[in-house]
């Protein structure tokens, strides 16, 4: 994770986003990417200069907590929905390319 | 990350040379699967072995758009599990997302919780064999936290060899799973079990699995996988304070595979390290049928999980007085119930040891209080139908559950032998035609025609017709061979259909040859 008090961004630190992400970047667009992302990462560091002393973090815009529902069964999609949505299906599944990397 | 499908064989030092140079390091993680009747964050239901993709909806397949709505139960149960694990209940926490790739999960994150545990800092105390040797001791394991997330998908490889991920064509994916709410249980380090670590290990996911039991938060089926456990272990050299690097066996899935996996984890460790080698952190995997654990994957960037507050849930910020209501709806602990039953029925530790491994206790205690007495409960479900029940593949309560078998049954066949209609072996015979369906213990008796002949004429009838069939055992009788006895009270059961009583034929038979 990068550190957020920090106000630029090495191309080496969005190459690694990038693979965590599993974004393929190519050595073009790295360098691109690295130094527009320093300038929102900058523009942004604005708000660190704001007064927040006596302000709560918050993770929500709403002021809520404890929002729940019952554990009551609602429908659930058909198979057929489901796996409609599915580049691939086999056996009533979703097919998804194999996972591991050939030996 | 290694591919090799090639297992190698690790070292392993003997287990008695571990435990002399080096103390062992144990963490266990248990997720344990809540039996709620819907998904952690959406409405589909969550019954095991369903139709593949019928429990699925845009929430849990992750489809765009799509928003979270916390199970209410799910954090009730949360929260009673942490007060049973004696932890302090969150006053204000969060979701997380955890962020990773991989196809069971369809949003490409997890959503669990991170640095905001509901429940933390508690304690479980297990019954671990004393270090004497004899009885048995109380070991607590401290508990780090207690969090909620959900359960993943699960899938199938297609093209390799039996089902493995390695050189699989491709993979199949079943959502019912995912979403299914899960809580992650976590020990801090467990240190001074010494070599006791592998029984500490068993002891603790056992009296945490009663302990869930008990609350009714969940199946904990650990062959159905509603109950997992991951051992992370390390060794240090006796005396020293710092860890050794530790390995993670993931998804040890039985109380026996838990031991097993210390254990084996301990020797191999315990050989690189007097080889002079050094750990790798990694996960390794757990291999029920040949005991031993291979390499899985070592830790590397894909664990940087980028955890961050789950926007599209509020925090969960239970009131206390709720929290203080939900703890008065905690049971007994189970160990403590155990005790306290087992003095209140008389039995012996080892009569209670097995009535607990066959997983008797309630129904035992439903049939006490029905009336029948603790040694007829116990004797009746411990036998014929225990080992129908084992030849099932199925506990004793499932088994009698399918075939209409209750507690009352059990009462009314003690009530026919101690009222003198049935002997013990009539009763067994009873028993079996319950078992049989062929109704209660009465109907039974009576369609069978069991019953202890009490007319004494026709008993006398018959032990002096088997005197005079057998001179030769009556003269040894006269001559003082008691013992031979036997061998008449035989013959007049067999001619009384064994509706007699022997221990009254026998002393008929007594009293007319001495």
């Amino acid at each position: 994770m990068s550190d957020p008090t920090r106000d630029s961004l090495t191309r080496d630190d969005v190459a690694h986003l990038a693979s965590l992400a599993r974004i393929d970047l190519s050595e073009a667009e790295l360098d691109h990417l690295a130094g527009e992302l320093a300038v929102i990462l900058e523009s942004v560091a604005t708000v660190s200069s704001a007064p927040i002393e006596d302000v709560e973090p918050m993770s929500h815009p709403m002021p809520l907590v404890n929002v729940t529902r019952p554990d009551e069964v609602r429908p659930s999609l058909s198979p057929d929905q489901a796996l409609a949505m599915a580049p691939d299906a086999e056996e009533q599944r979703f097919s998804v390319p194999r996972i591991l990397a050939e030996d | 990350m290694s591919t090799s499908t090639q297992r190698t064989t690790d070292a392993v030092l003997d287990y008695d040379d571990v435990v002399a140079a080096y103390d062992p390091v144990m963490g266990l993680e248990v997720h344990v699967e809540l039996h709620t009747n819907t998904k952690m964050f959406c409405g589909c239901p969550t019954a095991f072995g369903a139709e593949p993709n019928t429990q699925v909806c845009p929430v849990c397949l992750g489809l765009p758009g799509a928003l979270p709505v916390v199970n209410a139960v799910a954090v009730e149960s949360a929260i009673r599990i942490g007060l049973a694990l004696n932890c302090e209940i969150a006053s204000w926490c969060r979701f997380a997302r955890k962020n990773y790739f991989y196809p069971d999960m369809p949003k490409n994150f997890q959503t669990s919780q991170y640095d905001e545990p509901i429940a933390f800092n508690g304690w479980l105390d297990v019954e671990v064999p004393a270090e004497s040797g004899e009885g048995t001791e109380v070991f607590r394991v401290e508990i780090e936290r207690a969090h909620m997330e959900e359960d993943t998908g699960k899938s199938t490889h297609v093209g390799g060899a039996t089902g493995r991920i390695h050189g699989a064509t491709h993979s199949l994916v079943d959502y019912n799973r995912a979403g299914i709410p899960l809580i992650e249980i976590v020990t801090k380090p467990i240190l001074g079990a010494g070599e006791r670590a592998p029984e500490v290990a068993r002891a603790y996911v056992a009296g945490l699995r009663d302990l869930l039991k008990a609350l009714d938060v969940s199946d904990v089926r650990m062959e159905q996988g509603s109950m997992r456990c991951d051992v992370n272990l390390s060794l240090m050299p006796k005396g020293a304070d710092r860890f050794g690097t530790r390995s993670e066996t993931k998804n040890v899935n039985s109380l026996r595979s838990v031991e097993r996996a210390v254990r084996y984890e301990m020797c191999r460790h315990g050989a690189v390290l007097q080889g002079g080698g050094s750990i790798v952190q990694e996960t390794r995997h757990w291999h029920e049928d040949t005991g031993v654990t291979t390499s899985g994957r070592e830790k590397s960037d894909a664990d940087d999980y980028r955890y961050f507050p789950e926007p599209d849930l509020v925090p969960v910020a239970p009131p206390r007085e709720w929290v203080e209501q939900l703890r008065t709806t905690l049971p007994e602990p189970p160990a403590e119930r155990r005790k306290r039953l087992q003095s209140d029925w008389g039995f012996s530790d080892l009569e209670m040891r097995d009535v607990v491994n066959a997983g008797l206790v309630e129904l035992i205690q439903e049939t006490v209080v029905a009336g029948a007495s603790p040694a007829a409960a116990r004797k009746w479900w411990s036998g014929e139908i225990a080992r129908r029940a084992n030849a099932e593949g199925q506990d004793v309560p499932t088994y009698a559950a399918v075939l209409g078998v209750t507690p009352r049954h059990v009462v009314e066949l003690e009530s026919l032998v101690t009222s003198g209609r049935l002997n013990d072996s009539m009763a067994r015979q009873v028993w079996e035609g319950v078992l049989a369906g062929e109704g209660t213990p009465t109907e039974v008796s009576d369609a069978r025609g069991l019953e202890l002949v009490q007319d004494s004429g026709a008993l006398e009838a018959a032990v002096d017709e088997v005197i005079a069939a057998n001179p030769d055992i009556a003269d040894k009788i006269r001559d003082g061979k008691v013992q031979a006895v036997g061998a008449l009270i035989g013959q007049v059961m067999k001619t009384m259909k064994g509706q007699a009583d022997a221990s009254a034929v026998r002393e008929l038979i007594i009293a007319k040859l001495t």
